[in-house]
């Protein structure tokens, strides 16, 4: 890339004040470097890639609001994990984490136990617990 | 206490991290210098393993392996130590700062508090330096950012202490050994031939044949998960390709560079040439990525424009091989 065509694309880099470095090439085709405020192609991905990320909040959220799941499944999706994370950040099987995504399991759950999600979502046992999709 | 660091922004963390940590050791060695050496270049299709929701694809090496294959083939000692306390990890790193050694550490993304909301995802391969302690909170230099930041114990310990894939269970390393004479030529040689191997290797997950398969694939995804999921995975694609320390085209760029440099210390005008050339293939991936985000914007596109992506990847694919075996030929 030439360094008169390197992107300044307003981006989320603005939020945290920071820019990227990138290598480009000038007049005579020598390599240097040169910083960004963004790209818009990248925006745009990382911009769907948050687009979905909500949509499977509101979904949680819906779900819990219908006593479909627990809301461990709300707080695992808003912070971004998925079972695999999820299940290592409490120290658990995965399976015994999809057996308490179950709203009737939840419920049964120990507070040493429900220490362990709030710890992970970095929430109180009390905000865990009366959760309920509103 | 804070050490004598300097610090430098970078295109990558690794290479980053690296190249500032040598660079405090009197070694002065750039950026796509590590890189290069490294055999940083790469690809790799994971079509198994979803990552946020979609196959694992990258335009890098597993963590780790550029510092670790840089500092082989140049004659350094690198240090690499795990703890399975968190308590050890920070007295270990500590210690460090007390005998003036900065230290390189693995880190997860998801809690450093510096980095933009959008950008804080799972990811627990990241690099960055501590290079001293003021009031109880480490000095950062993060070589992907413009600035030094700061970490306080508690936040240090969340992130060297992340989670899931890659879990960096406190990994801090730092150069213990740098010979007084480097073999620059030697190295630079090995680390080109490593890149060649590996993205001409004959197994379809890695190198060219593993662009050609995702390429392949664009099409066959539209068909038959829909529009939503195959632009969701193209977007995937972008991010990996593109995101903070990422690779891809950017890392096209980074190689370009590294040949560049290398043209001169080797005396070989041949790999000026394919500096140039790698460049172009960067440009190339560039506009794939465009292509890719007007699919977001103008919802209702063409039909075929899958099959058109599928088709611009699949040049590159051709290109770089035809790069590669050149490359393998000048050195």
């Amino acid at each position: 890339m030439k360094k008169q065509d390197i992107p300044q694309d307003e981006s989320n880099l603005k939020s945290a004040n920071m820019t990227e470095v990138v290598y480009v090439t000038d007049e005579n085709d020598n390599y240097t470097t040169a910083n960004s405020i963004g790209w818009e192609a990248k925006k745009l991905a990382l911009d769907e890639s948050l687009e979905l990320i909500n949509e499977r909040i509101e979904e949680a959220k819906q779900n819990v609001a219908n006593n479909i799941v627990s809301p461990v499944i709300y707080f695992m999706e808003l912070n971004k994990m998925d079972f695999g994370v999820l299940s290592s950040y409490v120290g658990m099987w995965q399976w015994r984490v999809k057996r308490h995504a179950k709203p009737k399991i939840f419920k049964t759950l120990s507070e040493t136990v429900l220490k362990k999600y709030a710890d992970a979502f970095g929430i109180t046992v009390e905000e865990l617990k009366n959760f309920e999709g509103k | 206490m804070e050490l004598n660091f300097e610090h430098h922004q970078t295109a990558h963390c690794e290479n980053g991290v690296a190249s500032n940590l040598l660079l405090n050791k009197g070694l002065k060695l750039s950026e796509p210098m590590i890189f290069g050496i490294g055999s940083g270049l790469f690809f790799v299709y994971l079509p198994f393993l979803k990552v946020n929701f979609a196959p694992g694809f990258s335009y890098r090496p597993m963590p780790g392996a550029i510092f670790s294959k840089a500092a082989k083939r140049l004659g350094i000692k690198i240090k690499r130590e795990k703890f399975s306390n968190p308590k050890d990890a920070q007295s270990a790193l500590e210690k460090n700062l007390e005998n003036n050694v900065p230290t390189g550490l693995q880190v997860g993304v998801f809690n450093l508090t510096y980095f933009p909301e959008e950008y804080k995802f799972h990811f627990n391969a990241h690099n960055l330096v501590v290079y001293g302690k003021e009031d109880g909170k480490f000095l950062i230099s993060d070589p992907v950012m413009d600035y030094v930041t700061s970490l306080s114990e508690e936040e240090l310990e969340k992130v060297r202490y992340a989670k899931g894939a890659l879990a960096p269970k406190g990994h801090m390393y730092y150069p213990v050994y740098i010979p007084e004479n480097i073999n620059l030529e030697e190295a630079i040689k090995k680390g080109i031939k490593d890149t060649c191997k590996n993205m001409l290797a004959p197994v379809p997950l890695i190198g060219i044949k593993a662009m050609r398969w995702v390429a392949k694939s664009i099409p066959k995804w539209a068909e038959k998960k829909g529009t939503k999921v195959t632009n969701h995975y193209l977007g995937q694609l972008i991010r990996m390709q593109e995101e903070i320390g990422t690779g891809g085209g950017g890392f096209r760029f980074i190689y370009g560079a590294f040949l560049q440099e290398a043209a001169e210390i080797l005396k070989n005008e041949q790999l000026r040439e394919l500096s140039k050339e790698i460049t172009a293939i960067g440009d190339l991936w560039r506009d794939f990525a465009v292509d890719i985000a007007r699919v977001y914007k103008n919802r209702n596109s063409k039909s075929n424009i899958y099959h058109e992506l599928s088709k611009s990847m699949l040049h590159i694919a051709d290109l770089e091989e035809a790069f590669y075996k050149k490359l393998r030929k000048a050195i």
